[in-house]
């Protein structure tokens, strides 16, 4: 009998191409995401005279620098020179490398870690990398996704492949039933909370058990999204039926026979029932609560129910770590979370922009109505048209929610949409770093339920205070 | 790249946890291509105020810290974003080893790329070398790739561990895309390979 084997460890020995001194090892790379980020690694291809080795593995997304308002007068009509720079600059490397694009006024456009899933692009078994650290989201699939830098994207598109250590493993089992109220996310925000941002450094993390089980598609790449929030290189989760019947049909996804051969590969991929894993982590699901962020890092993370912590109760250590991350944020020690009044929410990003999160979002605004400016920003076209079609745009837009085109928006501050400094939001996005959404800004992290029901209110809530107590 | 010789240098001592590459290189900055003046994008909001105006409470905003060539960092410094251009700005700035007792894995793979070494040492060591500096402000800390050590200015020398492949690399200012070019013929029989047991991967 082979010894068993995860289904991290089943993917990395099907891609070893060569091995060299000490652990490196030359690893295959089936698919590699890139945005207009990736100029740095053209540049450097161009200074070096390399060609692309397989340009038809490399999939590239207009996505963070994309205006979401006024598309009509197209990438021309970009006002900011710099910003339409690089939407252009995109556009013309991979035009120029023959790399499939799903530009601006693509129908499927859309955040690189949306429009993969969605089009089929990412598979069961294979080796994805991006240039960007949210590439774990595709784990989802049962798959080692990890993001990279700009020389490594270099390194794949000039060879296809990549050197790396083989990283250890963790597995993470969440059993039992979410609680009424309680999202994907707020599954993240908890694991995070408890092992900290690097607690999972060095590892690939496996979700597993039956919270993760029940979860659909959308709601597992919400957790695989944010593994490198707890310092991850990768997060995944077996592929099951879930898994294969968000697949079928999907355009880029396997047809025919070879959807049959792919399946019965896929089935295979599973980690073993007695795989060893470096660490093991138990978490009951029961124990979960709607999560906030009151900090600068997704660590900072607390059921909505708690207060900001009292520094006196902090060790010294992080008694330093929390004065100046209070001071950036503006908040008292002790205050309760539901006492902290918010300026903006945004609902979007690659953590929380698909149907799902929309409808959360949707079933919540209908409630009510914003007052303070909110926007959402659907992840892709498709999502677009998709929550367009089921009528969750006019619900948000009766709330006073803005309805936008899709993109990365107001996540990473990148095209135009920023917060001014000091301004408090309650954001679905992944990361509450100082000057994530704009120099000096604040951010809560949140689901999308839960910042909608921000929205009504202007201050973080409970969810569930609204909802039950209609 | 250029080979990493011995560092005998200026280190400063950052005590903060958690150095998210988003303090390194703010995102705006991202579409700013590599060139003159890209050392002032390093803590740029930590080092300038909306003016553009230094900050004079900031650590680099001090001499002798302008000439550090060393950081002896927190754990987990570098977190965050896969943002390369984090490194450049620390490069650009004269930076040429992190010290810390732990790294975000993107931003030390993309440190190791662009000869800029980080070292892993047990947070012990990290913190009394953090206190020695802030002691003797403007103390050298000496980096041997070599023999892989770091001696602190009390003059105690702590063994780190490096990836041989990694090390080479970087003694040698390797190109690791012509080491890889070597590897054709594996390659081509890999792709073989990996065509015929997953041909839908190829459609």
């Amino acid at each position: 009998m082979p010894a068993p084997r995860t289904l991290f460890s089943k993917i990395w020995d099907r891609h070893v191409v060569a091995t060299a001194e000490g652990d490196a090892t030359l690893i295959y790379i089936d698919r590699c995401l890139i945005h207009e980020g990736s100029r740095h690694a053209f540049q450097m291809l161009k200074e070096r005279g390399l060609a692309v080795a397989r340009p038809q593995q490399i999939v590239a997304c207009s996505d963070h620098y994309v205006p979401t308002l006024n598309r009509a007068s197209g990438v021309g009509g970009i006002a900011d020179e710099k910003i339409r720079g690089m939407v252009e600059l995109l556009e013309a490397n991979t035009a120029e490398h023959g790399i499939n694009l799903f530009g601006m006024h693509d129908q499927r456009q859309g955040i690189l870690h949306i429009v993969g899933p969605e089009q089929g692009i990412t598979q069961p078994g294979m080796v994805i990398v991006g240039g960007d650290s949210h590439t774990s989201t595709h784990g989802a699939f049962g798959n080692l996704s990890f993001g990279i830098g700009a020389s490594e994207v270099l390194h794949t598109l000039a060879t296809q492949t990549l050197w790396q250590r083989k990283p250890r493993t963790m597995s993470i089992r969440i059993d039992g039933p979410l609680g009424f109220g309680v999202a994907a996310k707020d599954v993240i925000l908890a694991i995070i909370g408890r092992i900290g941002i690097g607690g999972a450094a060095g590892h690939v993390i496996e979700y597993a058990g039956s919270t993760i089980r029940a979860m659909s598609m959308e709601q597992r790449m919400t957790v695989c999204n944010m593994s490198i929030e707890a310092g991850a290189r990768a997060g995944m989760v077996a592929p099951d039926d879930t898994t294969f019947a968000y697949m079928a049909g999907r355009p880029f996804a396997p047809k025919g026979s070879d959807w049959d051969a792919a399946l019965t590969d896929w089935q295979n991929l599973p980690s073993d029932p007695d795989a060893h894993f470096d660490r093991s982590i138990d978490i009951d699901a029961r124990g979960i609560a709607p999560m906030v962020t009151w900090g600068t890092n997704p660590e900072h993370a607390l059921p909505i129910t708690g207060s900001v912590p009292e520094l006196g109760a902090a060790s010294a250590e992080k008694r330093s770590e929390f004065e100046s991350t209070l001071a950036y944020m503006g908040i008292a020690p002790g205050t309760r979370l539901t006492e902290i009044a918010i300026d903006r929410v945004f609902i979007g990003s690659c953590t929380n922009a698909r149907i799902e999160d929309l409808r959360a979002a949707a079933d919540v605004a209908r409630l009510g109505r914003a007052c303070v400016p909110a926007s959402v920003v659907p992840g892709s076209t498709p999502v677009k048209r998709q929550a367009e079609a089921e009528g969750l745009d006019r619900i948000f837009t009766a709330a006073g929610f803005e309805w936008r085109d899709a993109g990365c928006s107001l996540c990473t501050a990148l095209n135009g949409d920023a917060l001014k400094p000091g301004e408090r939001c309650a954001s679905t996005s992944n990361r509450n770093f100082r000057g994530r959404q704009g120099p000096n800004g604040r951010t809560h992290l949140m689901s999308p339920a839960m910042a909608a029901a921000a929205a009504l209110t202007g201050r973080l809530t409970d969810v569930r205070t609204l909802v039950r107590g209609g | 790249m250029e080979p990493f010789g011995v560092l005998d240098v200026i280190a400063v001592p950052i005590d903060e946890v958690n150095v998210d590459t988003n303090q390194l290189c703010p995102t705006r900055f991202n579409k700013v291509p590599r060139g003159p003046g890209y050392e002032r994008i390093l803590f740029h909001d930590r080092r300038f105020d909306a003016q553009g105006k230094e900050i004079a409470e900031f650590v680099l905003n001090r001499e002798p810290y302008r000439k550090a060539c060393i950081i002896v960092a927190e754990r987990n410094f570098g977190c965050g974003s896969s943002r390369e251009s984090a490194v450049y700005a620390l490069h650009a700035f004269g930076f040429r080893s992190v010290i810390a007792p732990s790294f975000g894995d993107i931003f030390a793979s993309n440190c190791l790329k662009n000869g800029l070494l980080p070292v892993r040492l047990p947070a012990e060591a990290v913190a009394a070398m953090r206190r020695q500096l802030h002691a003797q402000v403007g103390a050298h800390v000496r980096v041997d790739l070599v023999q892989q050590t770091v001696t602190g200015p009390d003059g105690a020398a702590h063994s780190f561990e490096i990836d041989p492949l990694q090390k080479r690399c970087l003694l040698e200012g390797l190109d690791d895309i012509a080491l890889t070019q070597r590897y054709g013929t594996e390659l081509a029989a890999f792709e073989a390979r990996h065509r015929a047991a997953m041909p839908w991967l190829f459609r």
